[in-house]
């Protein structure tokens, strides 16, 4: 409720300012006009904000089991983490945006080539937190394991992976926030839909109002992802109770 | 893991080196532990009581495998996501063996749990806990259970009750129990062992009278804890 009178406070102080400095419209829209041009080409938004949608969500289910799969690999055999560990540091040495225009050429101007992006984004905190998360497990609890002579697919299975739980959670809530940024890097560099897509197009043209229409759909989105995967984060570990946050 | 002529598996262990670190913590040290009966290990902190410990349930690096031990430490170990009375049988579980869910509930019945076995140990108090974790212990059904300080992080009130508990529960048992708290050895032992070191050796023997669980009051306890002391502030 107070997050909702801080933006109306914030908008009316923006859509002040405008008036007050008859700033140019392409420069800085005031509020009315983006809430207008939502309202009046809500069929063109909504069109580029389902490309860019999938993007995200597609990316994300990708990049979660991608992250989820290497980090279980890697927990679970140390050949694995030898051969995989350098492959996954340089993925993330290379800068995103060098590689998209490469990956323009490769996979298209469609879908494939922007999901493909976001996953390269989203695996890394997956894969980090979660390998991180299985392997400082409590060593109380290996001790016990060991001295009741569970074998090490079930020490995995059943105490290490549980309690990797809530790094996971967190590493996801971090995919989250950052699974829009591939897709819309990818449709700067090259696309024919999408809200990223949508802006240049706009801004290209002056059409500043629109793009700002975009950007307000973009956060929204942002948004709904963070909140969905911040609640499916939740769920997966009914045992944690941040501080501050009992039931 | 030697097998004695009763037939029961022996903790007894010769020839013990334990190095952690570059130091020595035991060197060729033999440990002979009595069979059916609890025995405990008393020593200040540091002495390398814990190592010894570990090292008899065959957690260290050199020491030899066991199967025949139930392991209880100072904390619980319950695992957060898994109920009560999924905990108690979590051993069987990881061997993939069927739990004995009933006897489990016996269990948990027997240290006053009957009406907490769906909870996550979240939900319990600290002595709750460890009286969930002595189920677990027992559930394992070993001849051999090894202690490590199981009460050290209990109120005093709660403490006499789960040595009283513990005392009942492990009668048969060949028990090894480590603890630097000098009248919870004398409640609990049949033998109770003073250890010094590093290197660990064993500074004083003494059989106290009667059985355990031992009443805390008697006047002959006291004075033995007395003594105890002496020789625990004696010992290096």
């Amino acid at each position: 409720m107070r997050g909702v009178v801080t933006a109306i406070g914030l908008f009316a102080i923006w859509e002040g300012f405008v008036r007050f400095t008859e700033l140019p419209v392409y420069l800085l829209p005031p509020p009315s006009v983006v809430v207008d041009l939502l309202w009046r080409r809500a069929d063109l938004l909504a069109i580029h904000a389902f490309w860019t949608g999938l993007e995200i969500v597609l990316g994300l289910l990708l990049g979660l089991a991608l992250g989820i799969a290497i980090a279980i690999g890697m927990a679970a055999s140390t050949e694995v983490r030898r051969w995989t560990l350098p492959v996954v540091i340089v993925s993330q040495a290379i800068p995103v945006i060098a590689i998209a225009p490469l990956l323009i050429v490769w996979l298209g101007y469609g879908l494939a080539s922007k999901v493909v992006m976001a996953v390269l984004i989203i695996f890394f905190p997956v894969a980090s937190a979660f390998f991180d998360g299985l392997r400082q497990t409590d060593p109380g609890w290996l001790d016990l394991a060991h001295t009741m002579g569970a074998p090490r697919r079930a020490i995995l299975l059943r105490i290490r992976l549980p309690a990797a739980l809530p790094a996971l959670a967190t590493g996801a809530r971090v995919a989250a926030a950052v699974a829009p940024i591939g897709a819309i890097i990818g449709e700067w560099v090259g696309a024919s839909a999408g809200l990223g897509y949508l802006m240049t197009q706009q801004l290209a043209r002056g059409q500043t109002p629109l793009a700002f229409a975009a950007l307000f759909i973009l956060c929204l989105l942002g948004l709904t992802v963070y909140f969905t995967i911040d609640r499916l984060a939740r769920r997966l570990v009914p045992w944690i109770h941040p501080t501050g946050d009992r039931p | 893991m030697s097998v004695s002529p009763s037939g029961v598996p022996s903790a007894t262990s010769r020839g013990i080196d334990i190095a952690l670190g570059g130091r020595t913590i035991a060197a060729g040290l033999s440990f002979d532990v009595p069979e059916r009966e609890t025995l405990c290990v008393l020593g200040r902190s540091g002495v390398g009581k814990s190592s010894l410990l570990r090292w008899l349930a065959g957690l260290l690096p050199g020491s030899p495998a066991r199967t025949d031990v139930a392991w209880m430490a100072q904390q619980d170990l319950l695992l957060p996501w898994a109920s009560v009375l999924e905990n108690v049988v979590v051993g069987y579980r990881l061997r993939g063996a069927p739990a004995p869910l009933d006897r489990a509930r016996a269990l948990l019945a027997d240290v006053g749990l009957a009406d907490r076995v769906d909870d996550l140990p979240a939900a319990l108090s600290g002595g709750m806990r460890q009286r969930a974790a002595l189920a677990r212990t027992i559930c394992e059904d070993r001849p051999v259970v090894l202690m490590d300080e199981p009460f050290a992080q209990l109120d005093a009130i709660t403490r006499l009750d789960l040595q009283d508990l513990a005392a009942r529960l492990l009668v048969g048992r060949t028990v090894v129990l480590v603890t630097h708290d000098p009248m919870e050895a004398l409640r609990l032992g049949h033998e109770v062992r003073v250890v010094a070191g590093p290197p660990l050796s064993i500074a004083h023997r003494t059989r106290p009278a009667g059985c355990p669980p031992r009443n805390p009051g008697a006047p002959a306890l006291l004075t033995e804890q007395g003594a105890l002391l002496a020789t625990l502030r004696g010992a290096p």
